[in-house]
C-alpha cells in the first residue's frame, strides 16, 4: 500500500474526540462522587482528613511540572531542536514515574492501616467513609492507570523521534501525546481538591 | 500496491493475512459483515430455543438456569456483537468513504485496530460461555446487585463488552473525522447523502455515550473482583445509581442501533421512487435531533425504580420529544413515495417492511414512555415486543435492506429478485406472528424473563413460537438467495438501480482505491436527472 495521506488537522481532531471520551469515562465517577458527597457530607469530611495533603500536593506539583516539560518539548521540536525535545520528553516520563512512587507510598500506608475495601479498619467505619475510600481507590487508581498508559505513549513517541519518524516538520504525534498528558494532569487537578482538600 | 490490483477490484488480493491486516475500509467492512452474520445466526438460534422453551408452561427443553443463561447470551450477542456494529461498522465502513468520494477513512490503521478489538471482544464473549462457573445469567443489562454476587462468568463477559465498546468508540471517532475532512470536491454538507448524515449522528453518540458504559462495566468489575461496594447498600452504595449509569449509555445506544438503519432507508426510498427525497434537510437534522434528544431520556427505563415524581414526568416528556424527529422521518419517507414513480425492487420491499415494523414498535414506545401506562406494562412482554419490533423490525430490516441494495455493488452480481421479495413478505408475516402476541401477553400481565408461566398465557406463547418458525424460514430463504446471488448471480454494471450517490459511479465491485479518478460533486445525492440504470 502507498503511504496514507497526511492530515495533521484530522489527526488532532481525532485526538480531541478521544480526549472527550476520556473525560466522559471519568465523568461517570465524578457523578457518583457528587451524589455520594451530597449524601454523606460529614463522613467524607472525616475520611478526607486521613489523606496526607502534603503527599497529594507534592504529586500535584510533580504532575504540573511534567506537563510543562512536555509542552516545552513540543515547542522545542517545532523550532527544530530535536535534542531539547528528546530531553524534555524523558523528563516528563521521569516525573510520571515519581508520581507513581509517591502514590505507591500513599496507598501502601493506607493498606497498612487496613483502610481498603474489605479491610478490618474500614469495615468498622460508617458507610459514608467506606464509599469515600472506594471512590478514592477507584478514581486515583483509574488515574494511575492513565499515568502508566501516558508513560507508554510518551516512550513510544520518544522512539519515533529518535528514529526520525517524528521530526520538526511532522510533530503531530508528539503534540497529540502532549495533549493526552495534559488531560491526565488536568484530571488530577480535579481529583486533588475533591479528595484531599474537602475537609 | 502492485499494478495488477490497480486495474482489478478490492477482492483481488489473496490469502488470510491480506484480509486480517488490511487497511482497506471495504475489506474491513466485509470482515465485520461476515462476523456479524455468523453471530446473528447464533443469536437467532438462541432466540428460537427461548421461544421453543416457552411453547408450553413448565420445563420443555431446558432447565431454569440454562434458560437464564440462554436469554442473557441471546441479548449480549445480539446487542453488542450484532446490532450495534451491524449497519455502521459493516456498511458504514464499506460505503461511507465511497459516498464521500474518499480513498479511505481518516485513520485506516485505527480502523483495522477497531476490527481487531471487535474480534478479540467477540472471542472473549464466547469464552465467557465455556469457561468459569457457567455462562452469565444476569440479562444483558448486568444489573447490580445480582451481577455483583452471581458466581457465573459475569466478569469475563463484562470485559468482553468493555473491549467491544472501545471498538465502537474508535469507529465513531474515525467516522466523525472522515466526514469532516475527506469529502470530495463539491461535496458540501448540503450534498452529503443521508446515510452519511445518519452515520455522523451515530458516530457522535458512539463517542459521547460509550465511555459511560465503559466506566459502568469497570465498576461491576471492581465490585466483583475488588469488592469495592460502590453499589452495595450495606456498604453505603446505591444500586439505583448503577441503573442511571447503565442507561445513560444504553439508551443512546438504541439510537446507535436504529439511526444508521434509518439512513439506509433514506437512501433506498428516493432511488426506487425516482424522486428527490422529501425534506432532505429535515431528515438530516432529525438524525442529529434524535441523537441529542435520545441522550436525555435514559431514566424512562426506571419509572418504577423509585425516582421522584418530578423526575418521572420530566423523563416522560423528554421521551415523547424523541418521537417527533422519528416521526418526521417516517412522514418524509411516505411523502417521498407519494406520486413517485415506484419500482417495487427488493431493497424497497425491505424498506417498506422497515417502515411498517418500525412504526409498530415506535408507537408502542409511546405507551412505554408515558409513565402511567408504563407502570402497567413495565417489565412485561409488552416491552419485549416493543423492543424487538424496533430493533429486529427496524435495525434488522435496515440491515436486510442494505444487503439487498448494496450487495450488487460489493460483489458485482445480482441475486434472484423474486425470491428476495418472497422472503421479505414471509419475514414480515413471521415477525408479526412472533412479536404481536407479545403485546397481548404484556397487556395481560405476563412478566418478561420468566422461565415458567400461568396456563392462561399458553395460546399467545404458542402463536409467538410459531411466528418464530416462520421468521426462521424467511431468514433462511433470504440467506440462501443472497448466498447464491453473490456466488453465481448475473453480473451487473456500475449502477444497477440508477442511483445518484457517488458509490454507484465506480465499478462493481469497486477497485482498491475506490475511484478511477477523483470524483467532483456537482449535484445533490438525490438528483436523478440524467442518471440511467446500468444493469
Amino acid at each position: 500500500m502507498p503511504e496514507h495521506h497526511r492530515d495533521d488537522e484530522g489527526a488532532k481532531l481525532g485526538m480531541w474526540l478521544f480526549l472527550f471520551t476520556e473525560i466522559l469515562l471519568f465523568g461517570g465517577l465524578f457523578v457518583l462522587y457528587a451524589v455520594y458527597l451530597q449524601r454523606y457530607q460529614p463522613d467524607f469530611h472525616l475520611a478526607s482528613a486521613e489523606l496526607d495533603v502534603r503527599m497529594g500536593a507534592l504529586n500535584t506539583v510533580v504532575l504540573i511540572t511534567s506537563s510543562a516539560f512536555v509542552a516545552w518539548g513540543i515547542a522545542a521540536l517545532k523550532r527544530g531542536n530535536v535534542k531539547v525535545a528528546t530531553r524534555m520528553t524523558v523528563l516528563t516520563i521521569a516525573f510520571a514515574a515519581v508520581f507513581l512512587v509517591v502514590k505507591y507510598f500513599e496507598w501502601g500506608a493506607k493498606f497498612h492501616h487496613g483502610l481498603y475495601p474489605g479491610g478490618a479498619e474500614l469495615d468498622a467505619r460508617a458507610q459514608g467513609q467506606m464509599v469515600y475510600f472506594a471512590l478514592y481507590y477507584l478514581m486515583t487508581g483509574l488515574h494511575g492507570v492513565h499515568i502508566v498508559v501516558g508513560m507508554g505513549v510518551l516512550s513510544w513517541v520518544l522512539w519515533l523521534v529518535n528514529t526520525g519518524h517524528v521530526t520538526p516538520e511532522r510533530y503531530v504525534a508528539l503534540e497529540n501525546a502532549g495533549l493526552y498528558w495534559h488531560l491526565v494532569d488536568l484530571i488530577w487537578i480535579y481529583l486533588f481538591p475533591l479528595f484531599y482538600l474537602i475537609t | 500496491m502492485t499494478e495488477s490490483t490497480a486495474q482489478g477490484t478490492f477482492w483481488d488480493k489473496r490469502g488470510l493475512a491480506s484480509w486480517l491486516f488490511t487497511t482497506d475500509h471495504k475489506r474491513i467492512g466485509m470482515l465485520y459483515l461476515w462476523c456479524i452474520m455468523a453471530f446473528f445466526a447464533i443469536g437467532v438460534v438462541l432466540g428460537l430455543l427461548i421461544r421453543l422453551e416457552l411453547i408450553a408452561p413448565g420445563q420443555t427443553i431446558m432447565g431454569q438456569q440454562a434458560y437464564n443463561a440462554t436469554f442473557t447470551l441471546h441479548g449480549v450477542i445480539m446487542i453488542f456483537l450484532v446490532v450495534i456494529p451491524s449497519v455502521p461498522a459493516a456498511f458504514g465502513n464499506i460505503f461511507l468513504p465511497l459516498q464521500l468520494g474518499a480513498d479511505d477513512v481518516a485513520f485506516p490503521r485505527l480502523n483495522m485496530f477497531s476490527w481487531w478489538l471487535y474480534a478479540i471482544g467477540a472471542v472473549i464473549a464466547l469464552a465467557a460461555l465455556f469457561t468459569g462457573d457457567g455462562p452469565p445469567d444476569t440479562g444483558w443489562t448486568f444489573y447490580v446487585p445480582f451481577s455483583a454476587v452471581t458466581t457465573t462468568n459475569v466478569s469475563v463477559a463484562v470485559t468482553a463488552v468493555f473491549i467491544l465498546g472501545f471498538s465502537s468508540i474508535l469507529t465513531g471517532m474515525n467516522f466523525v473525522v472522515t466526514i469532516h475532512r475527506l469529502r470530495a470536491e463539491g461535496m458540501t454538507w448540503g450534498r452529503l447523502p443521508l446515510f452519511g448524515w445518519s452515520l455522523y449522528a451515530t458516530a457522535w453518540i458512539q463517542v459521547l455515550a460509550t465511555p459511560i458504559l465503559g466506566i459502568t462495566l469497570l465498576l461491576i468489575f471492581a465490585e466483583r473482583v475488588l469488592g469495592m461496594g460502590i453499589f452495595d447498600p450495606s456498604r453505603g452504595g446505591d444500586p439505583i445509581l448503577y441503573q442511571h449509569l447503565f442507561w445513560i449509555y444504553s439508551h443512546p445506544a438504541v439510537y446507535i442501533m436504529i439511526l444508521p438503519a434509518m439512513g439506509v432507508i433514506s437512501e433506498i426510498i428516493p432511488v426506487f421512487a425516482r424522486k428527490a427525497i422529501f425534506g432532505y434537510k429535515t431528515i438530516a437534522v432529525s438524525s442529529l435531533a434524535i441523537a441529542f434528544a435520545g441522550s436525555l431520556v435514559w431514566a424512562h427505563h426506571m419509572f418504577v425504580s423509585g425516582m421522584s415524581d418530578t423526575a418521572v414526568m420530566v423523563f416522560s416528556l423528554l421521551t415523547f420529544i424523541v418521537a417527533i424527529p422519528s416521526a418526521v422521518k417516517v412522514f418524509n419517507w411516505t411523502s417521498t413515495l407519494y406520486k413517485g414513480s415506484i419500482r417495487l425492487e427488493p431493497p424497497l420491499v425491505y424498506a417498506l417492511g422497515f417502515i411498517f415494523l418500525f412504526t409498530m414498535g415506535g408507537i408502542t414506545g409511546l405507551v412505554l414512555g408515558s409513565a402511567g401506562t408504563d407502570i402497567h406494562v413495565h417489565d412485561t412482554y409488552f416491552v419485549v415486543g416493543h423492543f424487538h419490533y424496533v430493533i429486529f423490525g427496524g435495525t434488522g430490516f435496515g440491515m436486510f435492506a442494505a444487503l439487498h441494495y448494496w450487495l450488487p455493488k460489493v460483489y458485482g452480481r445480482m441475486y434472484n429478485k423474486k425470491w428476495a421479495n418472497i422472503s421479505a413478505v414471509i419475514l414480515v408475516i413471521g415477525m408479526n406472528g412472533l412479536y404481536f402476541p407479545m403485546y397481548i401477553l404484556g397487556l395481560a400481565g405476563m412478566p418478561r424473563r420468566y422461565f415458567d408461566y400461568l396456563p392462561q398465557y399458553t395460546s399467545m406463547h404458542v402463536a409467538s413460537t410459531v411466528g418464530s418458525w416462520i421468521t426462521a424460514v424467511g431468514l433462511v430463504m433470504m440467506a440462501v438467495n443472497l448466498w447464491v446471488g453473490m456466488r453465481s448471480g448475473p453480473r451487473v454494471g456500475r449502477n444497477p438501480w440508477g442511483a445518484a450517490t457517488l458509490e454507484w459511479r465506480t465499478k462493481s465491485p469497486p477497485p482498491t482505491h475506490n475511484f478511477d479518478e477523483e470524483p467532483i460533486v456537482d449535484r445533490g445525492p438525490y438528483d436523478f436527472k440524467g442518471v440511467q440504470p446500468d444493469a
